[in-house]
Order: C-alpha cells, then sequence, then structure tokens
C-alpha cells in the first residue's frame, strides 16, 4: 500500500517534470552543446602527443574523452540554483506543507532533464564518430550496465552534495557562490579536462580518497574500456553515498527548523 | 552625445550596484576563493601538459602562463561587467522591465550594459595582473613604451571583442527571450582561450579564429607580451574589434525593432 502510492508520486512526478522539459528542448539542447569542453581537451592532447607520456593510445584516450562527455552529460547537478530561486521566492513554502520531501521533487527534474538530453548527447557523440571514426566501439553488456549504475551513482553523489549546499539557503540568501566555489575542484580533479591518471604522483597519492575520481575519471574509465578497479571505484561511490546522506538528512532538518518563508 | 552628462550617470550606477553588492560581503570572499582555486586549477592542469613536455604547441611553460594571465584578467572583467549586466538583460525582455529603460532619456546599450558591477570580479582582475607581472620577471621581458602601448591596444581590442560576443548573444534574448544556455555554450567555448591556439588542431584553429575570434582575445596579446607578434596581426585584432563592435551595437538597434513588451 505505502510503496504503492511512493511508487505513484514518483511516476506522477516524472511525468510531470519530463514532460515539463520538453518544453525546453532548445535550451537543454544548446545545455547540452556546452558540455564538449572534454573535446577540446582530447584535441589538446593528441595534437600534442601528450598521451604517449602516460601510456594511453590516441583511440583509448578519445574514447576515455568522449566517455566523459557522456558521463557528464548525465551526472549535471543544478539543484541549488533551483532550490535557491525557489526560496528566494518563497516558493519553497508550499512544497514544504506537502507529505513529500521537496527534494524529491527536483530529483524528478533531474531525471528527466537527463531523458529529454539523451538524444542530444547521442548526436553529439554522432558527430564525434564522423570526425574520429577510428574510435567506435562497443562496450559489452555488462560493462555498459556497470557504467550506468557507476554514472547514476556519480551523479547521486553530486545531487547529495549539492543538496546540501541548496539548504544553506536557510542560513544564507547565496548558496550558490558556495557551488560555484565547490564546483571548481570538481572540475580539476574529477577526470573531466585531464583522466586521473595523467595526475602527478603528489596529486594522486590522495586524490583517491576524496569523492573527485568517482565522479568522472572512473565511470568514464569503465565506460571507454581503460584500466580500473571496478569494485574498488563502485564500493567507494557506495561508500560516499553512504557518509553523504546522513548529512544531508541533519541538515534538512536543522533547516527547515531555521526556515522563515521569504517574499510572501 | 553628451559625455559628461554620462560619466555623471556611471558614477550613479557604480554607487548604487557597489552599495548593494557589498551587503553580501561573505559573497565576495567566497568569490575571492573560487578565483584563486579556478587559477590554481588551470596552472595545475597547465603543469600536467607540460610535465613530460617542453613545449605545447610551440609555447613553453612560462610562455604559456602568460595567457593564463591575460585570461584571468579578462575573465574578471567578464565577471566585473559582462555577466552581471548582460544576464539582466534576459531579466529584463522576459519581464518586460526594458519599457522603462527604453523610455529613459539615455541611450540603452549603455544603461543595460554598465548598469551593475560585480565587485568580486576585481579581485581577479588583480589576481591575473600579479600573474602576469610574475611571467614578465620570469620570462625576461624589458618593459617599454613601445610594448606597453602594444599590449594596451591589444587588450583594450580583447575585450571589445568579448563584450560583443557576450552581448550579441543577449541581445538574441529579444526573439528567444531563454538565452541562458546559449551564454553557457559561449562561455564553454572562451575556455579554450586559455591555451595557446597552435596547441589545437587546424580545424579548430580555424574554427576559432573565423567563426568565434577566441583566438584573437588572449593569444595575440600573450604574443605581444613575448615580442613574437607582427605587426598585421594586431592590425588584424583592431579591424576585428571594431567590426564586432559596430555590429553588435547595429545588431542591438536592428533587434529592438523586434521588441514586444511582455506582460502588459
Amino acid at each position: 500500500m505505502i510503496s504503492n502510492l511512493i511508487k505513484r508520486k514518483i511516476f506522477t512526478l516524472l511525468k510531470v517534470q519530463y514532460s515539463n522539459m520538453l518544453e525546453y528542448r532548445v535550451e537543454i539542447a544548446l545545455w547540452a552543446i556546452s558540455g564538449i569542453i572534454p573535446f577540446f581537451m582530447l584535441n589538446i592532447w593528441t595534437n600534442n602527443n601528450l598521451n604517449e607520456s602516460i601510456n594511453i593510445s590516441d583511440v583509448m584516450l578519445s574514447r576515455y574523452f568522449l566517455s566523459a562527455f557522456f558521463v557528464r552529460q548525465f551526472s549535471v547537478v543544478w539543484v541549488v540554483f533551483s532550490f535557491e530561486e525557489d526560496s528566494l521566492m518563497g516558493k519553497v513554502s508550499p512544497y514544504l506543507i506537502q507529505p513529500l520531501n521537496p527534494f524529491f521533487r527536483y530529483f524528478a527534474q533531474h531525471l528527466a532533464e537527463q531523458l529529454t538530453r539523451f538524444p542530444f548527447a547521442l548526436i553529439i557523440a554522432f558527430f564525434f564518430f564522423i570526425f574520429n571514426p577510428e574510435s567506435i566501439w562497443i562496450p559489452n553488456l555488462g560493462i555498459l550496465l556497470l557504467s550506468i549504475v557507476s554514472t547514476f551513482l556519480s551523479f547521486l553523489i553530486q545531487f547529495l552534495i549539492q543538496s546540501i549546499v541548496a539548504c544553506l539557503c536557510f542560513w544564507t540568501e547565496k548558496a550558490s557562490s558556495i557551488e560555484r566555489l565547490l564546483f571548481i575542484p570538481t572540475l580539476f580533479l574529477s577526470g573531466l579536462l585531464a583522466p586521473v591518471v595523467s595526475f602527478p604522483a603528489y596529486v594522486k597519492s590522495w586524490i583517491y580518497l576524496t569523492p573527485f575520481p568517482y565522479l568522472i575519471d572512473f565511470p568514464a574509465n569503465l565506460l571507454s574500456g581503460n584500466e580500473t578497479n571496478i569494485s574498488g571505484g563502485l564500493s567507494m561511490q557506495i561508500l560516499w553515498i553512504f557518509l553523504i546522506f546522513p548529512l544531508f538528512k541533519k541538515i534538512w532538518s536543522e533547516g527547515t527548523k531555521k526556515y522563515t518563508a521569504m517574499g510572501s | 552625445m553628451n559625455l559628461s552628462k554620462y560619466i555623471k550617470v556611471y558614477k550613479k550606477f557604480l554607487h548604487t550596484s557597489l552599495a548593494s553588492e557589498l551587503e553580501y560581503k561573505t559573497n565576495i570572499l567566497v568569490d575571492l576563493i573560487t578565483a584563486i582555486l579556478s587559477l590554481i586549477g588551470s596552472i595545475f592542469l597547465l603543469s600536467i601538459f607540460f610535465q613530460n613536455n617542453g613545449y605545447i604547441g610551440g609555447w613553453k611553460y612560462e610562455q604559456a602562463l602568460i595567457i593564463q594571465g591575460i585570461y584571468t584578467i579578462l575573465n574578471g572583467i567578464t565577471n566585473t561587467w559582462f555577466n552581471p549586466n548582460l544576464t539582466e538583460i534576459v531579466k529584463h525582455i522576459r519581464e518586460g522591465t526594458l519599457d522603462f529603460v527604453l523610455l529613459k532619456p539615455i541611450d540603452s546599450q549603455f544603461f543595460i550594459s554598465l548598469k551593475k558591477i560585480n565587485p568580486s570580479g576585481f579581485l581577479e582582475i588583480m589576481l591575473g595582473f600579479f600573474l602576469l607581472f610574475y611571467c614578465i620577471i620570469i620570462n625576461q621581458i624589458n618593459l617599454n613604451l613601445s610594448l606597453l602601448t602594444l599590449s594596451l591596444i591589444t587588450i583594450s581590442c580583447s575585450i571589445c571583442i568579448l563584450y560583443s560576443l557576450w552581448f550579441f548573444i543577449s541581445t538574441t534574448t529579444i526573439w528567444f527571450v531563454k538565452t541562458w544556455n546559449a551564454i553557457e555554450v559561449l562561455r564553454s567555448f572562451l575556455y579554450i582561450g586559455r591555451f595557446p591556439l597552435n596547441s589545437f588542431s587546424f580545424s579548430l584553429r580555424v574554427f576559432f579564429s573565423i567563426f568565434i575570434p577566441i583566438a584573437f582575445i588572449t593569444t595575440i596579446p600573450s604574443e605581444v607580451f613575448l615580442g613574437l607578434s607582427q605587426l598585421w596581426k594586431i592590425f588584424l585584432e583592431v579591424i576585428v574589434a571594431t567590426v564586432f563592435l559596430i555590429t553588435s551595437r547595429k545588431f542591438w538597434l536592428f533587434a529592438l525593432k523586434f521588441y514586444s513588451s511582455a506582460s502588459s
């Protein structure tokens, strides 16, 4: 009975958000295009033969960056920006009354957006293969499933971290600047711009203890068929989720007590 | 055009927007840390590229740092002036408040391009100048009057091109209403301005000098500092900047003909 209700709620939310997102097809297409930075990086790597020093062939590197592009496409999170706007406009108040944590709403929004984005990402990948036909590959089904799972886990980690930042809206008006701050290490350390194997040793010694390499580098390596520790990576992802989730619950319950309905 | 009137109005703009931005003091601090981290991240990425190679696209590490410095200065300028103002245009058009701007006895482009200012960008500009100064020392560049004038000319041309690009996209809001993501696309393209143009493959180089002249924005001023730039390149940049400025102005006046106020 209860599980049925939750299922219905989630299904309805997804459906509503999907039709909502379909209205913004052009924006989402543009957004997908704005994620092509990994391809520029690939261009620098192969054009200067930088990959020889890290023992990755041109083909494997181009697969890596294409996978990194895909992982990034499906793990983009912007919950803090939505939540900040809603909380400044006082829209959070009606959400709080509903018997559903408002973050489910944002979560469904993200999933729906990913669904809308999927065809555009495929089109970009198609163009990528036209320019780099030698890098076409088909991962086997098991690897594909595992990389989807790990991409989803990466999305979940980023969603949880950003939700924690979003909850800071209860204390300060501009939480998004904190998110912009957190985005910088994510950008440079996650493997979006350079694979983590290429990092100097003094960074590699500690980076695997942070969540960053599991956000893009690990799923991208998995998908592209580069060498990686599958069980280790997945368990680290799950571990981080288990570490962050209680923190989110704590800050949420503290924050809602602090909530003063703004703008209403 | 009455210049003294515009200077007087601009002083008022500065006063009001600084007063409102300084309300969020911690925000400015967070932005400063973001700018510093972002610079560290870019230098880290650059050092990965150079860890086993002496040259990238014919540039040494010390020389490539000049590009980083100039990029940081220009990014600071973008964050101080272009970003806060031109995102405001989107709001003006969506909510129909552009009417009030158009009714004012002052040039509308002047008003919407300079109304706001974000002081945290100043720190980034300073950071860029520090890096540039450091580069001048490690590259043993002799500062003389001709070098200073030429670099001043090229950097101001870069600023004009950058401004025109931003303004161009914001102007399209009159037709498309929501252009946040077009700005994101521009941002991601601008990202390659952090690297020497020669490090990219031929096709990308052509794309980024003809269609979107990002090549001109950072590479030519850096070449000026190194004394590598031919005079025709500087001349070309001046022409491109002029063309861009004039077209953006014409485009704005053209677009205004299509403006039909919203929600009124």
